[in-house]
């Protein structure tokens, strides 16, 4: 007989182990689902997986679109690792783009070496206001800091409607939803002439440097570990909450505003209505999948990044529905969820007979 | 005899050299990119109903739906320009510069754009349809039907497209009932049934009893439906999902464009251009007219139709006035094609501002 026993402690392989089984049953899975739409599985999977980075181009555009989703994710983590759940990562990128993008928009005819740092760098800025808003919402009025975060990314799309179709409008351009093209002096250059990979990617992987360092070398990733595991014991400790919260939501919003800025100063080059395809939401399955840890969430963001550009590939070439790329990342975090019942649970043979 | 099996076997080996050249030449491949689902029932749907038409031409055909105008539109168009597609039909507007863009990495392709203007490579054309000439017709009806003299109008976005459309209309009902005034509701979304549906109600709460919109989803034929007002469907004929309130549709046919388009790319005659078609060469056409329309205002909805489609009757005949009353279109002229792509004022009964 089988018996379910808790688990004195969550064992450390299987919590490292669970993602790779996630992915895992997520192919399996997958691969049932296209046989049950009439696809050959197999062919589908190589289409989904395989094809989209067989070339030197399809590297680039997984690194294009793993960037965003790993310096967000990276962000995520330190307020996912403290206890504080900021769901509004979209809201703060959108916001940074658009500061980013004001200041951008301010040199659109001027060159110089300086306008860019100014637009990195206010983006940044921007992400870190618009987190703010929940953090001193939470620490001083004790509000649900999910509620208001989410919440103002419908605003933050707002505000960038509203200045798309109205003041920021390009005046050349018949009254259509988008700004000017930036100058070539506030767009990050190109790591290699004909693919689309920028600078930017050097922004995440900064990032996932230092937070490496703050998680593991620091008092403040020390504070934000006991934190996670219980407040009480936190306070206890005599450890300044609030000062905590607001760094954690300050790091986390500059984090997503400089994605912001990565999209609009990379590949697009100017403001318009759809600057992200929520890339927000997607970095918080990235987090989970990363395991709130700064290498497991470069992997993380690689395996979601081509979700995307696999679902592309499937129904130029299989004409399987775009659509099943969501399909996937929802299985991932769903099978991660399921999986992490394994950390606190084991099975227990007995011997029904004594 | 002899001449017979000769005649017979001369004929068949040019039947078979034709079908051989017929062949090769339709040896080219469309693709499409879609902004929504195809199965929207407005926008994508129809544009999806015009790549089959180009299938039942012969003609291979791909599409990727639901492509976000954000950076990842231009990577899809580069694959699909990689893989052996001869033209990519990019049907929405945010597509322009990512469209441009890889339109001049790749000479050889040609792209097609929907509802754009920018056309930087002698590869690009644009296209887009007369869809004001379909409101002068839903103009006509709705001054005819309504009773309370409110007619609602659920908007997208503050773009000429949109505010011509809202002219257009307003201008035809007023001819028919000068005392009508026509109430707009910006939705800021081209699809999101909530927000369609909440848009709805708000201008039959105000006393509309007639619904026109510019958005995509069958939300506001319903919403009409259950309020018992009248509707028009949009894009597609939506008389099923709102029997009683869908008077008539305005519906996108782009099939003959698109296999025309094609065609031309097969035949080696492809060239840029801009394509603004409407009634008249039937990319614009009018469903069936719903029977608790009276008699006489279906026999001058067909007429207005023939008229619009030959020529003779111009959506925007002066005299046309703004809302301060200031001339906008003299009497007896037309507005040209360059006062209708930029127009960014309402005329005289329309109310509010248009939002900036």
């Amino acid at each position: 007989m089988i018996k379910i026993v808790k688990r004195d402690q969550p064992s450390k392989t299987i919590f490292f182990f669970t993602p790779v089984l996630a992915i895992f049953l997520t192919l399996v899975a997958g691969g049932l689902i296209f046989y049950i739409l009439g696809f050959k599985p197999f062919e589908a999977l190589k289409f989904f997986f395989i094809v989209p980075i067989a070339d030197k181009y399809g590297l680039s555009e997984l690194l294009l679109k793993a960037t965003p989703l790993c310096l967000i994710a990276i962000g995520l983590s330190f307020c996912f690792k403290s206890n504080n759940w900021n769901i509004g990562a979209e809201g703060q990128l959108t916001f940074g783009a658009i500061v980013s993008g004001g200041v951008a928009l301010l040199f659109y005819d001027q060159e110089g070496f300086y306008i860019l740092p100014l637009v990195i760098l206010s983006g940044a800025i921007g992400g870190m206001i618009y987190a703010s808003i929940p953090a001193i919402l939470k620490t001083y009025f004790n509000t649900n800091e999910i509620l208001v975060s989410l919440m103002l990314v419908y605003v933050s799309k707002l505000i960038l409607d509203y200045l798309v179709v109205g003041p920021w409008s390009n005046p050349e351009g018949f009254n259509f939803p988008e700004t000017r093209q930036f100058s070539d002096s506030a767009r990050l250059p190109l790591l290699f002439e004909g693919l689309r990979i920028h600078t930017g990617i050097f922004l995440a992987l900064a990032a996932v440097v230092i937070s490496w360092f703050v998680f593991y070398k620091t008092y403040l990733g020390f504070q934000m570990k006991v934190s996670g595991f219980s407040l009480k014991t936190a306070k206890y400790a005599g450890y300044k909450g609030k000062k905590m919260i607001i760094l954690v939501f300050l790091i986390s919003g500059a984090c997503a505003g400089l994605a912001g800025v990565g999209e609009i100063t990379g590949p697009i080059g100017q403001l318009h209505r759809e600057v992200s395809p929520d890339y927000g939401f997607t970095a918080i399955i990235v987090a989970f999948l990363g395991r709130l840890h700064p290498v497991g969430i470069i992997f993380a963001s690689l395996v979601v990044a081509i979700t995307y550009l696999g679902a592309e590939t499937a129904q130029i070439f299989m004409q399987i529905p775009k659509y099943t790329g969501q399909v996937f990342q929802g299985m991932i975090l769903f099978f991660l969820l399921a999986s992490d019942y394994l950390l606190y649970f084991k099975f227990k043979f007995i011997d029904s007979k004594k | 005899m002899h001449k017979f099996l000769i005649r017979s076997f001369v004929s068949s080996l040019v039947l078979l050299f034709t079908l051989t050249v017929a062949a090769v030449a339709k040896d080219v491949k469309a693709a499409f990119v879609y902004i929504g689902p195809t199965g929207d029932h407005g926008w994508t749907y129809q544009h999806d109903v015009g790549r089959k038409a180009v299938e039942a031409a012969g003609f291979k055909t791909t599409y990727v739906e639901g492509v976000p105008e954000s950076a990842d539109a231009e990577r899809v168009l580069r694959q699909l320009a990689n893989s052996g597609h001869d033209i990519i039909f990019t049907t929405s507007f945010g597509y322009m510069n990512p469209t441009n863009k890889v339109a001049k990495e790749f000479p050889n392709v040609k792209f097609e754009h929907a509802t754009g203007y920018k056309r930087e490579h002698p590869n690009v054309a644009t296209y887009a349809a007369r869809f004001y000439e379909g409101r002068t017709i839903l103009g006509t009806i709705a001054g005819t039907m309504t009773k309370s003299n409110v007619i609602g109008y659920v908007a997208s976005f503050p773009i000429p497209e949109v505010i011509r459309g809202i002219n257009s209309f307003t201008l035809a009902a007023q001819k028919v009932n000068p005392n009508i005034k026509t109430k707009i509701v910006w939705a800021f979304t081209w699809y999101d049934p909530g927000k369609e549906a909440e848009a709805a109600k708000a201008l039959i709460d105000q006393g509309a009893d007639v619904i026109a919109q510019h958005t995509d989803s069958t939300a506001i034929v319903q919403m009409a439906e259950k309020a018992g007002v009248y509707a028009f469907g949009q894009a597609s004929d939506m008389d099923k999902f709102a029997p009683k309130a869908v008077l008539t549709s305005v519906e996108n046919n782009w099939g003959p464009y698109y296999v025309d388009r094609v065609k031309a790319v097969a035949n080696g005659t492809w060239s840029q251009k801009d394509t603004w078609h409407g009634i008249g060469d039937g990319m614009v056409v009018i469903s069936g007219l719903d029977s608790q329309m009276p008699s006489d205002l279906q026999a001058k909805v067909k007429k207005l139709q023939a008229d619009l489609a030959s020529g003779k009757v111009h959506s925007f005949t002066g005299p046309i006035y703004d809302q301060k009353g200031n001339l906008m279109v003299a009497e007896g002229k037309t507005a040209d094609d360059g006062m209708l792509a930029g127009m960014m004022t309402y005329v005289k009964g329309v109310e509010g501002d248009i939002p900036k």
